[in-house]
């Protein structure tokens, strides 16, 4: 069974590598017959998932965070997010909390866009972007409240949507305390991040993993030993979001400031 | 009904304030989901009020024990189609019944308002009335005769013995109905009050602030009815039954109006961390539909207007003045309460740092036609309803010639 | 018959048909796979597996492009996934001829990470777009795969601009960066590396600040033994806008 961190720690360097020799040595019919080989091996080992043997979550380092907003944007492509303004399964958040006053919090267009300058007048005490995505919650209250079994925990970790059973209720949506989930407008049914369970059980990593410029954001298992999320948790101290509604997340944050909310 | 135009007029502020999280830029439960707790509400009430008669024996409420009972039917008819427009797929919403999530406050809905629509609500007017039914299968000619010959149910036997069983059972049901109305709009609040996300929403008391509005609205609603209906029929109101209704919309008031203000200084000695944006909510978006409609308007004025009318020194024609423009004012504030909860809820963004709008449609299925259509719906079944089961036959004789004489001319 | 009141027959009949319906409701709407891992319809995770994939990642991408993988592979950009510039590549991926990706080529892109923001980390290279060489596309100094430097910067806040966006306007506004701070000659093309030395104790500031000191006369004088001798100067004032409490 092939994971995410056996990917990142393997690269597929050797795989091409081992292409690269075939062309070198073996006459070219032989390779093509030798590739067919290998993609067949290929699909038998990525053949059965299996979800028991996984427990996804994500770490978010704070303090690498540059707002570029590459995962909200990718996100949208990637999940076909309506591009109209309201709608995010992520989006990133900018803090700027000045020496006196109340912290000023935006995040236009969930920050694809870029953010408007900070006024000149404004001493700024400290400011810093911060990604929000669904908190894959284990004990989610959207799936709680869920009147007809829409949304769902999969044995992986991950809640889940069920586009063709909701009935569009938006009960979900009220009830989820980080404002993650929103009605699509097309489908009629809420929708909401899926930690990109299409990639992630093709072994590939979430879409904002992905694209992250500077690696602020870190996917993997909670249960696995030597992964880039132990590595993130042992170097960290970690926060969750709003941890007294005891919704159990499984977002974790690294430099989360007390202000965020 | 000129006050759900009003309200949401007033109500719409332009802008935003702060951060509100992206995805709650739009309000997701609309003027429906306003409109929902209102009619159930009354429905409780209406309920609630008949039983008083039934169980407790208050005879003075006679008078309007059947009409009480029908105007429930009414408004329970109607109550759960606001819900189903909503919906983003009404064509899915049987599966509520189908694949109900025991863990989810809203599943049990569908049972609950299936359980109190015909076991209750059903059984005890089809038991009540069932004596006059089949006299009516029997006295009416046409196709009228074979309408009541149906709903008779074939159960055509009105011995002495069949009648007293029917009162038995139609009090077996009333006993099990009371919970059960409790249970309905205690219910429709715990939808709310379990919502630990949402600061405004999550009280304990919620689910009791909305039984005890329930039945106020209830009580002023039956006031009005028995009001309108008996002008309508040009004939004498009871005084006895108005000064009791009076009463009891009173004492209901007083009941609730208490939870509601413990409920607001517990908040505000507490002054958790929500504190600041809720108060900030209440002085500027929710001022007019909170501290103006539903705390002075729709609270304080009617009571004192009660206080006055029901004990002091007043002529029967201005008392009866009084308690008319009191249950109207009445609605009014239980309309602004219901849409304090629902729509102030969403007004705040649960980032705590911002405030949106709620600007009403007036058209579409969402909008401000709609809205009024289902309100005045009941209405217009209830005006149905008693054409099919009059409930003033418990009158005297003299007094069902005067209604009789006074329909003919009427048509 | 007699004993059960004639009444209670039509009643039990509707409602045993109202039973009776909800019971084949149920067997015949709910898809049989409703429940089994869980209050849900299994087939569900199904349906969210099979959504098609927009990204190919960049795994995909170095497949064949092991050219450019290499080049990134030794440069700041190896961790930045190809996708986040070119766009989604899936396309790409299946049908290379037919699709080509989009490479930005202009001035607007690659500020979106390195364009001037005070929220960003201290130290993430950025630049003010309006001043850093107006007019001329990125790509014409610095190659997106491997951008190196094509000189070493001139000047402290080419990368420190939060800091000296605030010490422009303080008091040490002439003061040169190099006043409290050394570096070695690596620093300013491997920053990691090689980091700027900061200043260990006080006398760094005594040098203008103690009492008889003569070298900055409008310098306000303390005697820094007396001032405090448990703390160092920064850990009460910030040396990049001194007057600021």
């Amino acid at each position: 069974m092939k994971t995410i961190t056996d990917k990142l720690i393997r690269p597929e360097i050797e795989r091409r590598a081992f292409l690269k020799n075939c062309s070198k040595t073996l006459p070219s019919l032989l390779l093509l017959v030798a590739s067919f080989d290998v993609q067949q091996l290929m699909a038998k080992e990525n053949g059965v998932y299996d979800p028991t043997e996984h427990n996804y979550a994500m770490g978010i380092n704070i303090k690498k965070c540059i707002g570029c907003a590459r995962c909200a944007d990718a996100c949208k492509s990637e999940n076909k997010v309506p591009r109209k303004p309201h709608f995010f399964r992520t989006w990133v958040e900018r803090y700027v909390i000045p020496e006196e006053g109340e912290p000023i919090v935006d995040s236009p267009n969930g920050g694809i866009d870029g953010y408007p300058e900070i006024s000149q007048k404004l001493h700024i005490q400290r400011t810093f972007f911060v990604p929000k995505l669904c908190n894959h919650c284990v004990k989610a209250p959207c799936v709680q409240v869920c009147p007809v079994g829409a949304t769902f925990n999969t044995k992986d970790g991950v809640v889940l949507v069920d586009p063709k059973w909701c009935v569009g209720c938006r009960y979900c949506i009220q009830a989820c305390p980080y404002g993650a989930r929103y009605l699509h407008p097309e489908t009629n049914v809420a929708d909401k991040c899926t930690f990109c369970y299409h990639r992630i059980t093709d072994g590939k990593l979430p879409v904002c993993v992905e694209v992250c410029p500077t690696q602020a954001r870190i996917f993997g298992e909670k249960g696995q030993k030597s992964s880039p999320l132990r590595r993130f948790f042992r170097f960290n101290e970690i926060h969750t979001l709003k941890p007294g509604l005891n919704t159990k997340p499984k977002v974790y944050y690294a430099g989360l400031d007390g202000e965020v909310i | 009904m000129l006050y759900s135009i009003i309200f949401p007029l007033l109500n719409s502020m332009p802008g935003l304030s702060g951060y509100v999280f992206p995805n709650e830029y739009e309000l997701h439960w609309s003027i429906l989901i306003v409109i929902y707790p209102y009619l159930t509400g009354l429905v409780a009430g209406a309920f609630i009020l008949a039983s008083l008669e039934r169980v407790f024996k208050v005879s003075a409420l006679k008078p309007i024990y059947r009409l009480s009972l029908l105007t429930a039917l009414s408004f329970m008819i109607i109550a759960p189609l606001p819900l189903l427009a909503h919906l983003g797929h009404p064509e899915r919403s049987f599966e509520m019944f189908l694949t109900p999530h025991t863990a989810s406050a809203m599943a049990m809905f569908g049972f609950v308002y299936a359980w109190y629509l015909m076991v209750v609500l059903l059984l005890e007017i089809w038991f009540d009335y069932r004596k006059d039914i089949v006299i009516w299968s029997n006295e009416k000619k046409g196709i009228v005769k074979y309408f009541y010959k149906l709903l008779t149910l074939g159960a055509t036997d009105i011995s002495e013995k069949a009648v007293a069983f029917d009162h038995k059972i139609g009090r077996v049901i009333t006993i099990i109905g009371i919970p059960s109305a409790f249970l309905l709009h205690g219910y429709v609040g715990f939808i709310f009050g379990s919502i630990k996300a949402n600061p405004w929403w999550s009280s304990v008391l919620i689910p009791i602030v909305f039984l005890f509005s329930a039945i106020v609205s209830g009580i002023a609603l039956m006031l009005l009815v028995y009001m309108i209906t008996s002008m309508v029929r040009w004939t004498t109101m009871s005084m006895k039954c108005l000064n009791k209704l009076a009463e009891f919309l009173l004492y209901a008031m007083l009941i609730d109006f208490s939870l509601e203000t413990l409920d607001f200084i517990h908040r505000l000695y507490e002054s958790e961390e929500s504190i600041s944006i809720l108060s900030e909510m209440i002085s500027s978006r929710l001022f007019i539909s909170l501290i103006i409609t539903q705390i002075i308007i729709g609270s304080l004025m009617p009571m004192l207007g009660l206080v006055f009318a029901r004990f002091g020194k007043l002529p029967d024609e201005l008392r009866r003045m009084i308690y008319f423009i009191s249950a109207i004012l009445v609605q009014v504030g239980i309309f602004s309460t219901r849409w304090n909860v629902v729509i102030g809820g969403q007004l705040f963004s649960k980032s705590l740092r911002g405030l949106t709008t709620y600007k009403l449609d007036i058209f579409g299925i969402e909008g401000l036609l709609v809205s009024i259509a289902l309100l005045i719906a009941p209405i217009g079944i209830l005006w149905v309803l008693t054409k099919i089961l009059p409930p003033w036959n418990e009158m005297g004789k003299v007094q069902k010639e005067v209604a009789k004489m006074s329909a003919t001319e009427s048509v | 018959m007699s004993k059960i009141p004639q009444q209670i027959i039509p009643i039990v009949i509707i409602l045993m048909i109202v039973v009776g319906s909800f019971i084949a409701a149920k067997n015949i709407f709910v898809p049989s796979s409703f429940g089994e891992q869980g209050h849900f319809r299994t087939e569900a995770i199904q349906e969210n597996m099979d959504l098609e994939q927009v990204y190919a990642g960049a795994d995909a991408c170095y497949d064949c492009h092991d050219d450019v993988a290499e080049i990134k592979s030794d440069s700041y950009h190896k961790g930045l996934s190809c996708e986040v510039c070119h766009g989604p590549a899936s396309q790409h991926v299946e049908a290379p001829d037919e699709f080509i990706p989009d490479a930005p080529r202009g001035r607007g892109y690659c500020p979106l990470c390195h364009g001037y923001n005070p929220s960003r980390p201290s130290g993430f290279p950025q630049i003010n777009p309006e001043r850093h060489n107006p007019g001329k596309a990125c790509m014409s100094c610095h190659d997106p795969h491997n951008p190196l430097l094509p000189h070493a910067p001139e000047e402290c806040s080419a990368c420190h601009q939060e800091i000296a966006s605030v010490k422009i306007v303080s008091h040490h506004a002439t003061l040169p960066c190099t006043q409290c701070h050394t570096i070695e000659k690596g620093h300013k093309t491997s920053p990691k590396f090689s980091k700027a030395h900061k200043p260990i104790d006080n006398s760094t500031c005594a040098y203008c600040h103690e009492k008889g000191s003569t070298i900055k006369k409008a310098a306000p004088k303390i005697n820094v033994e007396l001032h405090s001798d448990r703390y160092l100067c920064w850990d009460c004032h910030y040396p990049h806008y001194p007057e600021a409490f």
